[in-house]
């Protein structure tokens, strides 16, 4: 078993871990009172598979990842209650509400998202490290994804691109035993994933997931193949969800036991009872750990629940760089001209709100019917 | 100003966009080595060398979403994708990513990738290279769409969409690659805006649209109107179709009170659906007859040469719909 590193580090891992765990936690819940919507992808019992990666990587370093990083970014350092807003829909989260839970982004550190399609991260990843090698530097771009990613064909281009390439990159499978409510040996002919690129010219390795500091040991050796010898790796973390592969999964597709067993094996309680028996933290450190992290969780609700809502008038913001060019982006942003539905909507403007807010993509339509309108 | 063939402006537009500016960089399959499937990227390998003209793998999905990768890191990719009909492959990246990461990410991350690709019919090419996929674009919000007919307009625009800091599906007709035109040559002429229609031929009795190779052949068409049948037309070439110039084709329609869209595309769903929809939303009250579409056929493209010219919409076509536009006015 590899060495514990000193207690500033061991104090950092668990309270990363920790807040989590305990943001996951609370996002759950909160889905529960429907303040967040749409899909919720938690994390828990991931956890040191997550930090131990972020904990070796270098601030130019990029981390791309999948529609369940709302960990991966505030391991990254994204404040949680940007993280949590986001979920809400709120001006205040990551993207402005605009992504969701399945898009979490942080461009200032480098967490590069949150992708919905599964497997469409991977030749992304392969173009962040692109950027990387032909501007001459240093970063390296970690890609992480799910066991089920591994059957995309992007994983075979990905892979096939990277080794052909000598792209700065090291791969990530966060192997949770099932893409979605499918096991591996169910969806995959090969369920050693790490043998899955070696056809390619990348080597793999197994380890554990549930072990923050052998999840260190492996990313750190992966990150000096990537940044020093050109050459990518791919990592296949065993670790495990507790909860399900969305909050809306009965979860028929497998046994209370194993879950059950997966938890006695809890990463976290794993590592803050490994520090207190080699004498590296105190219970005391322990509990100050969690009640940090329940008061920043906390922090992270009032602050998402404060936050506004977007306005309706901001529906196309983001959307294109607008430079001088006249002519229509979309249907309905104008010309410098008005157009019918402009000028008619000052007289109007009950019609046209009803359309904006029923998402019609001819919102300025001046006659239109409202359908189901009152 | 220099004769040129399409597919030399474009290449034009490349080098002097690399040479410009150190970002800018190209790949796809056999755009080095092989000088590109249609030469489009001829001499390009000898000039940049293999850092900045890059053979792929054929993985259209893995190299547009390279492309989408490098953009967010900085750089301004110009993918090449051997023909529209491969760019279904990569439709992933083109949709869902590169089209929705400035809009999801909240302006965070910007894609300033530009994919180009080959289309359009006569070449027997049969139903897997040589459709039109131009109002499947169209649809997408958070791409630009270009087609240029020229060129010159191939050049101007090429450049554009490199300097754009937007996702650009840039389509190009395989039957347009050999066509010659005047073009200006390095710094004589700034790169064309996107959302500027070009007014071919002025005309004040019907309004004649037409994209790509149709563009062509709707001028072709105003020709034999006036030879024959004493019809002015006024024949548009919109040149992107996102943003799309529709105020030019509105002040046009306005004056002649008459359109014909013709493109060589599917007609359900497609350029003319589109744009004889926003025609009648905007202009309804001076139409004086109903807008008339002019498509490709409603099928696969067929290989046999007889049949593959059946499907594709030919100036005669256009004369007819425009007569018909113009029934008991004439």
């Amino acid at each position: 078993m590899p060495d514990l590193p000193d207690a500033g580090a061991c104090y950092e891992l668990l309270a990363r871990m920790t807040l989590i765990r305990r943001f996951e936690e609370e996002a759950g819940r909160q889905y529960q009172r429907a303040k967040a919507g749409g899909f919720l992808h938690l994390a828990i019992g991931e956890e040191a598979t997550i930090v131990g990666t972020t904990s070796v990587m270098r601030d130019e370093d990029y981390l791309i990842g999948t529609y369940r990083t709302h960990g991966h970014a505030i391991a990254r350092g994204t404040d949680p209650e940007r993280v949590m807003a986001e979920l809400f829909g709120r001006v205040g989260g990551t993207s402005g509400g605009r992504g969701g839970s399945m898009h979490i982004f942080d461009r200032e550190k480098r967490f590069m998202g949150g992708y919905g399609i599964v497997g469409g991260n991977l030749p992304i990843a392969a173009g962040l490290a692109l950027s990387s090698e032909y501007k001459g530097e240093d970063a390296v771009t970690v890609c992480m994804f799910g066991d089920g990613a591994s059957n995309t064909g992007n994983f075979g281009e990905t892979m096939n691109l990277a080794a052909l390439w000598k792209l700065p990159l090291l791969f990530l499978v966060e192997n949770n035993l099932y893409g979605m409510g499918t096991s591996v040996e169910r969806h995959s002919a090969q369920t050693d994933l790490s043998k899955k690129a070696e056809g390619y010219g990348i080597p793999g390795e197994r380890i554990d997931g549930m072990d923050v500091i052998a999840v260190r040991e492996a990313v750190a050796a992966g990150l000096r193949e990537a940044r020093e010898e050109r050459r990518p790796t791919l990592i296949e973390a065993f670790t495990y969800r507790y909860r399900g592969h969305s909050a809306a999964d009965p979860e028929v597709y497998r046994e209370r036991e194993e879950v059950e067993e997966w938890r006695r094996k809890d990463p976290i309680e794993a590592f803050a009872r490994r520090c207190v028996e080699a004498g590296v933290l105190g219970e005391r450190e322990v509990a100050e750990v969690r009640e940090k992290a329940d008061e920043r969780v906390e922090a992270a609700v009032a602050a998402a629940e404060e936050s506004p809502e977007p306005a309706l008038d901001s529906l196309y913001e983001s959307l294109y760089v607008v430079g001088e060019a006249g002519g229509w982006y979309a249907v309905d942003e104008r010309s410098p001209e008005p157009h019918r539905g402009e000028r008619e909507e000052a007289e109007m403007p009950q019609a046209a709100r009803k359309l904006a807010e029923a998402g019609a993509a001819y919102a300025g339509r001046p006659d239109g019917p409202v359908e189901g309108g009152d | 100003m220099a004769t040129l063939r399409m597919r030399e402006a474009l290449r034009d537009a490349m080098a002097e966009e690399m040479r410009r500016d150190e970002a800018v960089f190209v790949m796809g399959e056999d755009v080095g080595v092989f000088q590109g499937a249609f030469k489009v990227t001829e001499g390009l390998l000898d000039e940049f060398g293999e850092r900045r003209v890059r053979d792929t793998p054929i993985s259209e999905n893995t190299i547009v979403g390279a492309g989408v990768g490098a953009a967010i890191g900085g750089l301004r990719p110009v993918v090449e994708l051997m023909t529209v009909n491969f760019a279904l492959l990569a439709l992933d990246q083109i949709v869902n990513h590169a089209a929705a990461i400035p809009y999801m990410f909240n302006g965070q991350a910007r894609v300033p990738l530009v994919v180009r690709m080959p289309g359009g019919g006569g070449h027997q090419l049969g139903p897997t290279h040589s459709h039109s996929f131009e109002a499947l674009f169209l649809q997408v919000p958070g791409l630009l769409v270009a087609c240029p007919s020229t060129p010159a307009d191939g050049k101007a625009l090429l450049k554009a969409a490199i300097r754009d800091d937007n996702p650009v599906v840039f389509i190009e007709h395989e039957g347009l690659y050999g066509a010659r035109g005047e073009v200006p040559e390095n710094g004589e002429a700034e790169p064309l805006s996107f959302g500027e229609a070009a007014v071919r031929r002025e005309g004040g009795d019907v309004t004649i649209v037409g994209i790509l190779k149709m563009a062509h052949v709707a001028e072709e068409a105003a020709r034999t109107l006036a030879n024959e049948h004493g019809v002015e037309a006024e024949v548009i070439d919109p040149r992107t179709l996102r943003p799309l110039d529709l105020d030019t084709i509105l002040a046009s329609v306005r004056k002649t009170n008459r359109a014909v869209i013709v493109e060589e595309g599917w007609p359900h769903g497609g350029v003319g659906a589109n744009l004889a929809t926003l025609i009648t939303e905007q202009a309804f009250d001076h139409l004086d007859a109903p807008v008339q579409r002019v498509t490709g056929a409603d099928v696969p493209m067929p290989y046999a040469r007889r049949l593959e010219q059946a499907a594709i919409p030919h100036p005669e076509h256009v004369v007819q719909a425009a007569l018909a536009a113009l029934e008991g006015s004439i």
